[in-house]
């Protein structure tokens, strides 16, 4: 009969796959001996080498310590409601502990209150939730220190008579808001300041970055230094800058991906503050360990999985490493 | 010779009748009956989501509880109302890419108007502004004559860029109240049925008789199977689809105050695959993208089955990206298999 | 029902686009209980004349009288109000809806009381009645009312199409080119339902190109040429070869015999 036809295989292909993927599901998580402990992960979109090196980090320590993971991510940034239906159903499997990075700081305070009701140890990476206490505690990157050592360095090592660019990420995220104010901080300055000839936003991307910088360079030829939300954008931005025949310009990023490490070795970019989103994964799983063990939680608020200045230039008073160490030390492809 | 009154009016006949009235009327036989059920369309998609919740209640031992059927009842509202929304644009041939966009813009203005004003009138500005551009959508559609995929997709990128102006791209915290009442609700048997499931549900019934049971209804099948047939046949087909696209429209706005009960924010980058995700429900519940066949609780099924598989999977321990492909591979065996079906029929 | 009255009459039509001249001038007559097969050669201007009929043309000049009242058609509807309907070449039909659904499409039946007012619930257990009778009644070979047009064959779609603009209609029936589209069984099976539409009745137009179909089943022939009707023929009283050399202007409508009228009025 043609018509059934089409619902039978219809129905042969959905059995097809669900049998071979929950097949698979046995055989991806580590042996749990003892303890059936699941844990699980959330994180941004995976296409972002930080957000994957963060989650492989995460999910390594936790494979470590016997445990079984189930992950999920956000499609797209910004997709909140994919990391709540995950997290719901988190709990209903009966996880232990969820390690999130949250896609918006507000929407999943309520679900994260649930996790945390059943019993169910919830920190965050990377980024805070609003309030930072929604959840037990939060491991991330100081990003406001980060953007003071790049400020104070961009002073100190920088043009004496200064005028600057800021490329920016949307700024009511966490990070990119704490970045920009932590170089203001560090310079000295405010949002105000007459030093500051332009500022631009951008998503982050070497693209946007090439092509904002190309246009606050049109408006201000005479802009030498330039601070940039992260390595892709100093990345394009430098870009911008050679092609349009500048003069030596000041850039600092913030990041410490092996990409940008090696912009700060070729000279392109002056300074940069690394991250170190394994550490914030090892750190989390930590935390979880102590807490599984006698129940032990982990400092509330902020912990600082640590920033470093990374420069061939250093400056007097100011810590810092200088690119080779960088290159042994970075995050993402060599 | 004799007279009869044939719908009104008196004729005298000339010949012997062809097969007697009655004879037409009859209901088919029960085994054609019973196939007529089993090839239904909902038919295969119910099938497929019962196998679905037979091989996930074999790997988690949760699935089955009602406090999971609860969670995925509420994890389905928001994408199942889109895509209530999309059905009807899709039964009219067309399709709306600009879904998901819509959605978003109304939970903005309302997210921003609710931060210093009365959350009801929140609500209606939102209600007005998805109509406003399901309106556009329409009249592009039905006087421009424009292809749907084309205006709608246009729409789209305009209204992302214009919820995330209007918004400055920041999101907005959403008080409890009004906005979110639609997670909130009874707990029946220690299982929380929540106002928005039931809304969920109750539209459905409701769309679903309106196209079975109302001439508007037949109308719109009309329109999407033969536009010519229906012109031809008096139907102001422009005016159909103007309508379509928004009545849709407030769909999107319902779908929009669902997702404030559901995620307490109003984000202006949320929802980015809304649009996918609700076309996908449609296409695996056995609407046809050709227009003229299908409708509302084929369309239930198929949320579901999306739904379920994400619930499914992740408790299963199964990697997200993994659902996405499942989920893909089964909009591809739809669609594909709408498509044969429907050459057959234009032989 | 005085089977000598015009049910249709139109005298000086005249319609020009701009320099064109689509009509010039032309009547038209339509009798009660007749099939008038309009004939005429590819831009002699037929569509325009059926077109004015049916209210999609609006003609510059000319008197149109429908039983003997003067009318005058702005758009289809209308002339649809007038009791005029047309099947057309395309198969006018949803297939994915079922015949009774087709029949009565965009004439839905509510029910009545609170479910059809309030609710606007469809009828369908008397809609079916009602096209079981109508189907029924012209003798059209089908298996339930309840099947989907889709499951038809084109014969018995157009037959669909056929039953549904003899069910509305109340004055005149107009079939522009019914048949085109069919192959000679089916052809025949629409040609013998038209018959039966007529013999309920209703006058029909039949337009065609296919010169067997004509004499098979008319009782006039319109002969169209050069924006008018230049002839009114008897088919029993000239040949097939003879229509058509008057169509195509090879010979002059006086040349005949058995021409009920000739050019001019």
């Amino acid at each position: 009969m043609k018509i059934s036809r089409k619902y039978t295989v219809t129905l042969a292909a959905c059995a097809a796959s669900l049998l071979a993927l929950t097949g698979c599901s046995s055989a991806d998580s580590g042996d749990a001996d003892g303890d059936d402990v699941t844990i699980g992960i959330v994180e941004l979109n995976l296409s972002n080498p930080f957000f994957s090196t963060l989650e492989k980090s995460t999910e390594a320590a936790a494979l470590e310590q016997g445990w079984k993971v189930t992950k999920a991510e956000a499609k797209v940034p910004g997709d909140s409601a994919t990391q709540v239906t995950a997290i719901e159903n988190m709990i209903n499997m009966g996880v232990k502990a969820i390690v999130l990075d949250p896609a918006n700081a507000t929407a999943l305070v309520d679900v994260v209150q649930k996790a945390r009701d059943a019993g169910i140890l919830v920190v965050t990476v990377n980024a805070a939730l609003d309030p930072i206490d929604a959840a037990d505690a939060t491991f991330a990157t100081d990003n406001v220190e980060a953007g003071k050592l790049i400020g104070a360095w961009a002073k100190a090592a920088g043009p004496k008579d200064p005028k600057i660019a800021m490329l920016d990420f949307d700024l009511s995220d966490g990070p990119a808001g704490g970045r920009h104010d932590g170089f203001l901080e560090g310079f000295g300055i405010d949002d105000s300041s007459d030093l500051i000839s332009a500022t631009a936003l951008t998503e982050g991307t070497i693209e946007t970055g090439q092509r904002e910088m190309e246009k606050v360079l049109s408006a201000h030829s005479d802009v030498n230094v330039v601070y940039a939300i992260n390595e892709p954008t100093a990345h394009g931005a430098a870009t911008a800058i050679s092609s349009l025949g500048s003069k030596d310009v000041t850039l600092v990023a913030v990041d410490g991906a092996c990409s940008g490490v090696q912009d700060v070795s070729d000279g392109i970019v002056g300074a940069t503050a690394m991250q170190f989103p394994s550490r914030m994964g090892e750190q989390a799983v930590e935390a979880i360990a102590a807490y599984l063990d006698d129940g032990t939680k982990p400092p509330a608020g902020l912990n600082n999985s640590g920033v470093e200045l990374i420069t061939d230039t250093p400056v007097d008073g100011m810590e810092s490493q200088d690119s080779a160490w960088g290159l042994e030390n970075c995050w993402g492809d060599k | 010779m004799g007279a009869r009154e044939l719908l009104g009016r008196q004729v005298t006949l000339t010949r012997p009748v062809g097969v007697a009235p009655g004879e037409l009327q009859k209901k088919p036989a029960a085994r054609t009956r019973v196939r007529e059920l089993l090839t239904h369309q909902v038919t295969g998609p119910l099938a497929a989501l019962l196998v679905a919740i037979i091989i996930f209640s074999a790997t988690t031992d949760t699935f089955l509880s009602a406090g999971n059927w609860s969670l995925i009842a509420q994890q389905s509202v928001v994408v199942g109302t889109l895509a209530l929304g999309q059905t009807l644009i899709i039964l009219t041939a067309g399709i709306d890419l600009a879904i998901g966009a819509i959605m978003v813009m109304g939970a903005v203005v309302i997210g921003k108007y609710a931060l210093e004003g009365n959350p009801v009138v929140a609500l209606l500005l939102g209600l007005v502004v998805c109509v406003a551009f399901g309106a556009l959508n329409g009249v592009l559609v039905s006087l421009a004559g424009l292809p749907p995929f084309i205006v709608t997709l246009g729409l789209f990128t305009a209204v992302t860029a214009a919820a995330r102006l209007y918004s400055s791209s920041a999101s907005f915290p959403i008080a409890d109240g009004v906005l979110t009442v639609l997670g909130d609700g009874p707990s029946i048997g220690g299982v929380q049925i929540t106002y928005g499931v039931m809304l969920w549900v109750a539209m459905t019934f409701v769309l679903g008789y309106v196209l079975s049971s109302t001439a508007w209804g037949t109308r719109l099948y009309a329109v999407g199977d033969n536009p010519r047939a229906a012109e031809l046949s008096g139907i102001k087909v422009k005016r159909m689809l103007l309508t379509v696209y928004i009545v849709a429209a407030v769909i999107y706005a319902i779908a929009a105050w669902q997702s404030l009960g559901r995620t307490p924010t109003a984000d202006p980058s949320g929802y980015a695959t809304a649009n996918l995700d609700s076309i996908t429900a449609v296409a695996i519940g056995g609407t046809s993208f050709f227009g003229g066949r299908g409708g509302v609780w084929g369309t239930l099924v198929g949320t579901l089955i999306v739904v379920v598989l994400q619930n499914g999977l992740t408790q299963a321990g199964i990697d997200s990206l993994y659902q996405e492909v499942t989920t893909g591979a089964l909009v591809v065996v739809a669609v594909g298999l709408d498509r044969i079906m429907h050459k057959r029929q234009e032989r | 029902m005085n089977e000598q009255s015009t049910v249709l009459k139109a005298r000086g039509l005249t319609k020009h686009y701009g320099h064109v001249v689509a009509m010039d001038d032309s009547d038209f007559d339509l009798r009660a209980g007749e099939i008038l097969a309009v004939i005429g050669d590819n831009g002699a201007g037929k569509s325009t004349l059926i077109k004015s009929l049916t209210g999609a043309v609006v003609p510059d000049s000319g008197r149109m009288y429908l039983n003997d009242e003067q009318v005058a058609f702005h758009n289809p509807l209308d002339a649809r109000k007038a009791g005029i309907e047309t099947v057309y070449q395309e198969l006018g039909v949803a297939p994915a809806l079922d015949i009774a659904q087709n029949l009565y499409l965009g004439r839905e039946q509510r029910k009545r009381g609170i479910l059809g007012a309030v609710f606007r619930q469809v009828d369908a257990k008397a809609m079916r009645r009602g096209a079981a009778e109508q189907m029924s009644d012209l003798g059209i070979r089908i298996q339930s009312i309840r099947q989907k047009v889709e499951t038809l064959s084109g014969g018995q779609r157009q037959a669909v199409a056929v039953a549904r603009v003899a069910a509305w209609a109340t004055s005149v029936v107009i079939m522009d080119e019914p048949t085109a589209a069919l192959g000679v069984r089916e052809t025949n099976q629409v040609l013998d339902l038209i018959q039966r539409v007529r013999d309920r009745g209703l006058p029909v137009v039949l337009i065609s190109h296919n010169m067997p179909n004509v004499f098979q089943v008319a009782d006039r022939i319109h002969i169209h040429r050069l924006g008018r009707r230049i002839a009114l023929a008897d088919p029993s009283k000239i040949t097939m070869d003879d229509a058509v050399s008057v169509m195509t202007g090879a010979r002059k409508p006086e040349e005949l015999d058995g021409l009920i009228s000739g050019e001019g009025e």
